[in-house]
């Protein structure tokens, strides 16, 4: 098997593993009970919260708050700065964020907020312009993602950030970290960042455990109300092993920036330009962008998105698409068409997704084996004139 | 991942009859580029018989295969027989298709039908025939038209929604049009109840056959039976026997369950008098 398809989820790191099992096994203590018992879970708790504010680089360990997961972590950090301070009723946000958020804001639009949906141009980058100029003293939050899933595509976040506290400076700022952690540096406070949100098992940690980043200058409205945990701003028990593999993945990933930076890119890079070299029909998505190491996204002209996952799926091979599809809905990725992907490359789009584990080997099979497919598929389009001008003209 | 069946995965791996047949008797078409499926179907017809057919098609892995079976299913086979294949005969052949991809389905019949609309006896006759009337578009994103949801709710009892738009993907994208596809529901299952006004003896037969086929099965069940002694308008006199002829507290809740058979059947207002 070849996973290609790291931005979806990735595979849990053994040493995370290895960092996680004594809190299932012998140390199954609550962090919160006053016996020696319950130290080594207390001490877990502990660390993992340095060393998670040393990866955001956060000034304080107290601005850190364990979630299950990225969606919560993005909920608590919406609803917990509008419910905070329910007299601003405007919010502004990407059209190309993670459906995690969008619908959490089209939620908001029906309870009365406005929210404002930038845009982006072809390669993928916002439109600052219209970002600044739709910033006002009663914008609540400008919420953005640092890494698009889909494209991989970086927003300049302390550009952003300079933006809003130009303009509102009583305005917070949230970002969505999740395809951003562990595979570029993220700091919070050079970027100037109120709010942050990640994901552990974007990051080699398993599924059901993420973190928020929230300053101490911002304050929120826990969105789980219970009991004093998280210092009253997420209730509800310790998932101690889980946060412990967090801290984990997060040191291992803090280790591997330059491996990512390098080699993994190395091999998206050589992936890309070979996918591009040899399929006539092919067109990088998002152009000259600045980018995460780890993705592409590629376009197929008059080919089907899903029929080549489900070739390549036949091979072994795991990526994901934009096509209609797949996607549940029957129209093609949102994220795709806010950048005006051809139609007649949006619905062959697929993302390419590493990590650390991607071998060279792997990569070179694809390499082989795709052309193959895509020419296979190619085929049995009813768009051969189209398909031979497209030919004649690479 | 889909479930696809072992046929669908077959199909889309080793699609038949793959490529255009350049002097083809019809040709027909249904979907576009931009709504992210299309197919194309040629036929060659001979006698009033397919001899050959062949199709081109962009998109997943169910199009594909609706495809290429429907190729199979029609070589050999006359026009007559052809017309009356439904996206139903399609899914079922493939051994069924998640609901989602059930437009895939529908994808296929729709480009049979163009075909075979384009074909055939009308052919000399181009001159004598009425201009089109242009086709009434419900959902302007997928460009689906009224006959076709009014078909793929008449072909596959579709009752929501949610189904049309599985079926055709009208209503998939903006959603503007889900009122209008209520409307086409509401108006199909209203005339479909109305045009099939029973005769007296009709009527009679009828109720005799839901007390025959879904009731008395019920009161044999405890021991007892029921018969049809007589009908007048809306007074239906029954006769109870065995274990339920006796217990009064029975009675009171045969009657209940006898009416409200009858009344869901019939769609009258019946009362049900036992003698």
């Amino acid at each position: 098997m070849i996973y290609l398809d790291n931005n979806a989820t990735t595979k849990t790191d053994e040493r995370v593993l290895d960092a996680m099992m004594p809190y299932f096994k012998e140390e199954y203590a609550n962090p919160s009970s006053m016996y020696n018992f319950s130290k080594k879970a207390s001490n877990a708790l502990k660390e993992a919260r340095g060393v998670l504010k040393d990866f955001l680089n956060a000034k304080d360990e107290k601005e850190i708050i364990f979630t299950s997961c990225g969606s919560e972590s993005a909920n608590t950090a919406i609803k917990g700065v509008l419910n905070y301070n329910k007299s601003k009723k405007h919010i502004i946000t990407t059209k190309v964020e993670h459906p995690c958020v969008l619908n959490l804001y089209q939620t908001l639009e029906k309870q009365g907020y406005k929210v404002d949906y930038i845009g982006v141009n072809s390669n993928g980058d916002l439109d600052l312009e219209q970002l600044e100029a739709a910033i006002t003293t009663d914008t609540a939050l400008v919420s953005v993602m640092w890494a698009n899933n889909e494209t991989g595509v970086i927003f300049p976040i302390k550009k952003i950030s300079e933006i809003i506290k130009s303009k509102s400076p009583d305005t917070k700022f949230f970002v969505d970290a999740v395809q951003a952690a562990g595979k570029i540096p993220l700091d919070v406070q050079e970027n100037g960042i109120d709010l942050l949100g990640i994901s552990g098992h974007k990051f080699h940690a398993p599924k059901g455990v993420g973190a928020l980043y929230v300053n101490s200058k911002t304050l929120i409205t826990p969105l789980i109300v219970g009991g004093h945990q998280e210092r009253g701003k997420r209730a509800g028990t310790e998932n101690v092993p889980y946060i412990a593999g967090l801290a984990k993945a997060a040191e291992l990933a803090m280790d591997g920036l330059k491996y990512e930076a390098t080699e993994v890119k190395r091999l998206r890079d050589k992936l890309e330009k070979n996918i591009l070299k040899n399929i006539y029909n092919s067109r990088l998505n998002t152009g000259v962008s600045n980018r995460v190491p780890n993705t592409t996204n590629i376009g197929f002209e008059y080919v089907e998105g899903e029929l080549i996952l489900l070739h390549m799926s036949d091979l072994g091979i795991c990526a994901s698409s934009g096509s209609a599809c797949t996607s549940g809905s029957l129209e093609p990725s949102h994220v795709l068409r806010a950048m005006n992907v051809p139609f007649t490359a949006i619905h062959g789009s697929i993302r390419f997704s590493l990590s650390r584990f991607t071998s060279e080997k792997e990569i070179d099979y694809v390499c082989e084996k795709l052309p193959e497919i895509i020419e296979k598929i190619t085929a049995i389009s009813p768009y051969q004139e189209e398909l031979a001008a497209l030919k004649a003209h690479k | 991942m889909w479930d696809y069946s072992e046929k669908v995965m077959d199909h889309y791996r080793n699609p038949r009859n793959v490529g255009k047949i350049d002097d083809a008797d019809a040709i027909g078409s249904a979907g576009s580029l931009s709504c992210g499926d299309q197919l194309k179907i040629y036929l060659k017809i001979k006698d009033n018989i397919v001899t050959d057919a062949k199709f081109q098609t962009f998109g997943c892995g169910s199009a594909v295969a609706s495809s290429s079976i429907l190729t199979e299913m029609i070589i050999g086979k006359s026009v007559d027989e052809v017309r009356k294949i439904t996206n139903k005969d399609i899914a079922d052949e493939l051994g069924g298709l998640p609901p989602e991809k059930m437009h895939c389905s529908v994808m296929g019949y729709e480009a049979l039908e163009d075909a075979l609309k384009n074909w055939g006896d009308y052919q000399d006759l181009d001159d004598l025939r009425e201009p089109e009337k242009p086709e009434k578009i419900v959902c302007t994103c997928f460009n689906v038209t009224e006959n076709l949801i009014w078909d793929a709710i008449k072909q596959n009892g579709l009752k929501t929604v949610e189904e049309v738009t599985n079926y055709t993907k009208a209503g998939g994208a903006c959603g503007k049009c889900k009122g209008l596809i209520q409307d086409i529901i509401d108006t199909y299952y209203t005339k479909e109840k109305s045009e099939p006004k029973l005769s007296p003896t009709q009527r009679i037969l009828k109720i005799n056959n839901i007390i025959e086929t879904q009731i008395s099965p019920e009161l044999q069940k405890d021991g007892g039976d029921i018969n049809l002694v007589d009908i007048q308008d809306n007074k239906i006199y029954v006769k109870l026997h065995g274990k339920c002829s006796s217990c009064k507290n029975a009675t009171l809740t045969i009657k209940r369950f006898v009416e409200q058979t009858l009344k869901t059947a019939l769609d009258e207002d019946i009362e049900v008098i036992e003698v």
